[in-house]
């Protein structure tokens, strides 16, 4: 920190995000008592001014000066996981759409009900002058209501016209402003019939509909950006002779970074040390490995291949990883925009017939009774009638019905058409290692704190997964110092501790006779510190659950893979390269089958953003999260099938949503043509069939 | 009827004060935790 003081001047710091305290995700909060026991125990913490639990977003402030570490172990003291939250990266992001639709629904209602109130006395018989003034007086409510919470439709609609398309919202916007221009001249004539209480309640159900769908959306735009906010990018800074971990963002110009064998480059630099091999296949394409002789130029996103090397900084600032970041989002999003979600296809067949149906009456009546002022009165009825009123609300009720339930159960909806395409899944493909196994860190009592030091010592000097996973078992530990350090690709991390040759690595590179991770100490007999393989909970649960043909896909070898397919009675593929996982997802593709690809690591991302669709683990890595359309939070896979449950009952209810609106129009629209549709009929017929369809998609509370 | 002239004002104020009451406790965050608060009056005050 001393050196790096006056030069981190010039990057922002991060002052001002600790100055609003830390946020967490909780994901293990339920009820009160989870509650009540976070914010009471946190309390006590030193530093601790605020604490405030969201139930919804399962989220944790924590305001004050309290040391986010100290409160990380209280909380898993408490019993349950955090994981801090990136401020910069919430902030960055938020929006206000769901809280301005709000508004306008909340106008619209209050306006609605008014109208209403006045409508009700002109259709019990008002007449003559006390009419008329009912009429103006809802003229002066509406006409601004519908201007204001009218502009989503309209703004949709207009950029949906200028490109020469079609929408929902064309037909809507039509039925709103005809409603209330018809209805204004209406009652400056004088005449018997205005629909401003139909414009209005057409207005309130759909704004209702849309602020669903915005509540869907932004559970999962928010899902994808706790993601990102929980990936605080690391680096691991040399000052004189300790190592400090930091983030990537408060890096500065000059300072000397250590990049461990098999790690990322976190910031453009200088090589230090001594000659260097890197894999630049990210960032170039070139798939043999590059030499970098001391002093040359090393680039963020490069992957450290050989010993541990350190390199001077001369970049510093987030470009580079975000872009690198950028590009991988881009890829898996791309995979998915080419799908068209229920609702659309529906208001393509549905925009144009409404239209078409308008027109006819107009043209219609016209001819047979040549009043111009009666058939547009006509024409205006069937517009408001056929108005997808329940159509706008048939989808976005169901799926935040759906993916709250998801989300109460531990599962990140990602992507908006996730559901639909989850629900047209026919076979399933797993990942091996890292999904249906993982291995489990064993921490034998017998270990004292010399060992425990030496063993986060050696763990530090390397990013393999289990290094990382030992770090964290060790992490009250103090680091001993060690020198003479080098990491055997494949083996493990060999060093010197008081002229003691100490190693962390593979069972049979220690002579010991466990396959897992062990740690050996001079000549005394290695420690295990792991058992690979162990089956994770709930898979074969998910497996029988599912009721699909499923089969795994890995890049190990063939023994494990089988011995595991046998537990589990599925077929194997085994030794499977990344580009040999796409063909197979291929095959079955062309074969007709809609995947379901599960897995977690770097080897799976390119198949799970192929995949019809995707679920990933919480621990998978960043890109593998980022390609799939559902994280599942929870340590454990036997809720998994419900997953597939909620998405078929998700297109259930849909489709019930759809022919449920489909009746009552086909009943309605008769009446409309005939000329019999008054504006009682037309708010009854509106009224009725949204709450038909919101009562339905409530259905999805007891979807087990 | 001419008692709607006093009425049908003091409907539209009365509707009007409930919309803005509306507006404050959106802008008040009142909406942002609909479960937590729901679980919180289970809680006993300290």
């Amino acid at each position: 920190m001393t050196v790096a003081g006056p030069a981190r001047a010039a990057v922002p710091a991060r002052d001002t995000a600790a100055a609003t305290g830390l946020q967490f995700s909780v994901p293990g909060v339920r009820c009160a008592a989870c509650i009540a026991g976070i914010e009471r125990g946190l309390s006590h913490v030193a530093g601790v001014t605020d604490v405030r639990v969201n139930l919804s977003m399962k989220r944790l402030t924590v305001g004050g000066t309290a040391d986010p570490k100290a409160v990380l172990q209280a909380v898993a003291d408490l019993g349950y996981d955090a994981f801090p939250l990136d401020l910069a990266a919430l902030a960055s992001r938020r929006d206000d759409t769901g809280r301005a639709l709000l508004m306008r629904l909340a106008v619209a209602g209050f306006a609605m009900m008014n109208v209403m109130l006045l409508s009700v006395a002109v259709w019990s018989g008002a007449d003559g002058a006390t009419r008329d003034m009912f009429h103006m007086i809802s003229a002066a409510i509406a006409l601004p209501t519908v201007a204001y919470a009218g502009q989503p439709f309209f703004v949709s609609a207009w950029s949906a016209l200028r490109r020469g398309r079609t929408n929902m919202d064309v037909p809507i916007s039509l039925a709103m402003i005809l409603a209330s221009g018809i209805s204004l001249y209406e009652s400056l004539q004088g005449g018997h019939h205005a629909y401003f209480d139909a414009a209005l309640s057409l207005t309130f159900f759909l704004l209702i509909g849309r602020y669903m769908d915005d509540r869907t959306r932004s559970h999962a735009r928010s899902a994808a950006r706790e993601l990102t906010a929980l990936e605080v990018q690391t680096a691991d800074r040399l000052t004189g002779e300790t190592t400090q971990t930091v983030p990537v963002a408060d890096l500065a110009i000059g300072d000397v970074v250590l990049v461990p064998s098999g790690a990322r480059v976190p910031v453009d630099g200088q090589l230090l040390s001594s000659r260097a091999l890197l894999d630049r296949s990210f960032l170039t394409g070139e798939s043999a490995a590059a030499t970098v002789t001391p002093g040359g130029m090393l680039h963020a996103g490069e992957v450290n291949l050989a010993a541990p090397l350190q390199l001077r900084a001369i970049s510093a600032g987030t470009d580079t990883s975000l872009r690198r970041m950028a590009a991988m989002v881009d890829t898996a999003e791309n995979a998915r925009n080419s799908y068209t979600a229920l609702a659309d296809r529906a208001a393509r067949i549905y925009a144009p017939l409404v239209h078409t149906l308008a027109l006819a009456a107009f043209v219609g009546w016209w001819l047979a009774t040549g009043d111009v002022r009666v058939s547009l009165n006509v024409a205006i009825a069937t517009l408001i009638i056929t108005c997808p009123c329940a159509l706008g609300l048939a989808v976005p009720a169901v799926s935040i019905a759906a993916v709250s339930r998801l989300f109460g159960a531990g599962f990140l909806v990602r992507h908006a058409t996730a559901l639909e395409r989850l629900a047209e899944v026919t076979t399933v493909v797993f990942d091996k290692t890292g999904t249906l196994t993982r291995p489990t860190l064993l921490l034998p009592d017998a270990m004292d704190d010399r060992a425990r030091g030496i063993a986060k010592a050696l763990a530090q000097q390397s990013h393999h997964p289990l290094s990382r996973a030992l770090l964290s078992a060790v992490a009250d530990a103090v680091a001993v110092p060690i020198t003479d350090v080098a990491e055997v690709a494949g083996q493990g991390v060999a060093g010197l501790v008081d002229g003691h040759v100490v190693r962390l690595g593979r069972g049979s590179w220690l002579q010991a006779d466990v396959p897992g991770l062990c740690l050996r100490i001079g000549d005394a007999p290695a420690i295990a510190l792991e058992v690979p393989e162990t089956l994770r909970p709930g898979v074969q649960a998910a497996i029988a659950g599912f009721g699909l043909p499923a089969e795994i896909v890995t890049g190990d070898a063939t023994g494990p893979a089988q011995a595991l397919a046998r537990q589990l009675n599925l077929p194997v593929i085994a030794g499977a390269s990344p580009t040999d996982k796409l063909a197979r997802l291929a095959s079955l593709t062309a074969r007709g089958e809609r995947v379901l690809m599960v897995g977690d690591g770097l080897n799976d991302t390119a198949a799970l953003a192929m995949a019809h669709a995707a679920i990933a683990p919480a621990t998978a890595l960043e890109a593998s999260r980022n390609a799939a359309d559902i994280v599942v939070l929870a340590d454990s896979f036997a809720d998994l099938p419900l997953i597939l449950t909620v998405a078929r009952a998700t297109r259930r209810l849909s489709r019930q949503n759809f022919a449920i609106a489909a009746v009552y129009n086909l009943i309605a629209i008769p009446v409309a043509l005939a000329g019999f549709a008054t504006p009682l009929a037309a708010a009854l017929a509106m009224s009725v069939s949204s709450l038909t369809v919101l009562l339905n998609a409530q259905r999805m509370r007891w979807v087990k | 009827m001419n008692v709607l002239v006093i009425l049908i004002p003091v409907s539209l104020v009365l509707g009007g004060m409930g919309l803005l009451a509306f507006v404050w406790s959106v802008r008040a965050q009142q909406y942002d935790d609909d479960l937590g608060n729901a679980a919180r009056i289970l809680l006993d005050d300290d």
